[in-house]
């Protein structure tokens, strides 16, 4: 299998503060890739710098045969391949649903806005919402913004789609209406970086899971591995915490 | 020293006051205000035509010149204020400084001293006509007001709305005027509208350039008449009768804009 992105000892600092510590990870084609981990140990920040809403302080990020980080990256090109979602979902709210989805190819890409739309509407219906496209974002339930956003990234047509705590905003019902649109995806081969609480839900669906704590990746694994028979005392200990609460 | 917490907020417009809807009783101050100035208008030239009536015979071009000033004024202020406005956001250090001294130098001159700048100043170069040098130096000094509000506005979107466009590929210039400024145009416009009537009663400075707006139509009647009480009573009246009627409407607009965002 070719590899998707490649994460190769990465560090990132904010002023005094370390984020990232020589950070290296591989994700394949149809990974589902899962980062698990406490508040402030730097997944959010990996994420972001895979796409460069952050700049690495050192090391090397490759989407394919693209260098995120280096000086002469394209990073608009970057941004097109890696669909980003966020935890507070940052709908446009000032456009209908369907405008959110058709925007970005629009403006972006280029493409003609009959087809933007037919293939707006395509998602839509992938996410269960095709009775919303004339919707504003702020009549839809949290759990259908997030949906929506999620369709907004696939109209770029991404090589990998970062989810940045997708869940973390939404009660327990949305949250599962979320995930399984993210299990659908997952089935039909995208490649996904996850960052998630939801522990259940990296059981189901990881590929691969990572825990990282204190800007560090600690232990790498598949999913058996780390829930199962985790090595690391750390590792067991975070656990532990998690799965009990 | 114990740090001192501030609970309360103190808001104060330089305009009129906008009337809100809770201001709704039949006797409001924007209505004793605006009625009792209309009924003044109807009263004074019914009970002594011989000044009032005339004078209200005289000052409607004076009017006209009123609105031209200020129309041409406010559109030019915002054309420099989203400028400076975007200048004061930017990332390119050069640009972000120029735009920060330009409200810095202008806000801390006033107007006043700006018209006479322009005007008899700048003489020695350019001879620029009194109507130009008084809409240049208007809106010059509006557009530092203006442009502190679209930046106030524009930083008022949260920050995820222009991550999300850099996430779907959009340049900071694409988002920016695709995403941000629309979504700004709900928060300005209010602030905007008190900075449109401050400027229409700051426009009667330019009398003093022999512009024949409002008070300097005003002033000419009174130095062939002599009556200066019963003229710059009317020409008061005249005033507050337009930014009363004007603050209304950006009362309106605003309560509008509040309905459609609850509707959509």
């Amino acid at each position: 299998m070719p590899s998707r992105v490649k994460v190769i000892n990465v560090s990132k600092n904010f002023d005094d503060v370390i984020a990232l510590k020589n950070v290296s990870l591989e994700v394949k084609k149809g990974d589902v890739f899962f980062i698990i981990g406490s508040s402030g140990s730097g997944k959010s920040t990996l994420l972001r710098c895979i796409n460069r809403l952050e700049n690495v302080s050192s090391g090397d990020i490759w989407i394919e045969e693209d260098l995120v980080t280096g000086p002469k990256a394209n990073i608009r090109l970057i941004r097109e391949e890696t669909g980003m979602v966020f935890q507070s979902f940052n709908l446009f709210p000032h456009l209908t649903v369907i405008e959110n989805i058709t925007l970005a190819p629009r403006i972006v890409k280029k493409t003609d806005p009959k087809e933007a739309e037919e293939n707006a509407r395509i998602l839509l219906k992938r996410v269960g919402l095709s009775d919303k496209e004339k919707a504003y974002p702020e009549q839809l339930s949290g759990g259908q913004q997030q949906r929506v956003a999620i369709a907004r990234a696939l109209a770029m047509n991404p090589k990998v789609i970062l989810f940045d705590e997708p869940t973390s905003a939404l009660d327990p019902e949305m949250t599962k209406e979320v995930l399984d649109v993210m299990l659908d995806l997952a089935k039909e081969g995208m490649t996904m970086i996850v960052v998630s609480h939801e522990m259940g839900f990296a059981k189901a669906a990881a590929t691969k899971v990572v825990y990282m704590d204190d800007a560090e990746v600690i232990e790498m694994g598949t999913p058996d591995e780390i829930f199962n028979h985790p090595k690391k005392e750390r590792t067991q200990r975070f656990l532990k915490n998690v799965l009990r609460a | 020293m114990a740090k001192i917490n501030i609970k309360t907020k103190i808001e104060i417009t330089d305009g009129v006051l906008i009337p809100g809807r809770d201001d709704a009783s039949l006797f409001s101050a924007w209505r004793i205000a605006f009625y009792g100035a209309i009924f003044m208008l109807i009263l004074l030239p019914v009970l002594s035509p011989k000044p009032y009536w005339d004078l209200l015979k005289f000052v409607p071009d004076g009017i006209l010149r009123t609105f031209q000033v200020t129309i041409l004024s406010i559109f030019f202020a915002l054309v420099i204020g989203l400028i400076i406005g975007l200048g004061r956001i930017s990332r390119n250090v050069f640009i972000n400084r120029i735009s920060t001294v330009y409200v810095e130098v202008i806000r801390g001159i006033p107007l006043l001293v700006q018209l006479f700048y322009i005007y008899y100043a700048l003489a020695k170069f350019v001879r620029i006509s009194d109507i130009t040098s008084a809409v240049i130096a208007i809106a010059i000094c509006y557009g530092a007001y203006i442009s502190e509000i679209f930046r106030a506005g524009i930083q008022s979107i949260p920050k995820g709305q222009m991550e999300a466009a850099l996430a779907l590929g959009f340049t900071r210039t694409q988002a920016i005027f695709r995403i941000v400024l629309p979504q700004t145009l709900k928060v300005v416009l209010p602030p905007i509208g008190n900075e449109f009537i401050a400027l229409l009663k700051d426009s009667s400075l330019v009398s003093i350039l022999a512009v024949s707006d409002l008070l300097r139509r005003g002033r000419e009647f009174a130095s062939t008449s002599f009556d200066y009480f019963e003229t710059y009573t009317m020409i008061a009246i005249i005033y507050l009768i337009l930014t009363l009627f004007f603050s209304r409407l950006v009362a309106i607009m605003e309560e509008r804009m509040k309905t459609d965002a609850k509707q959509s």
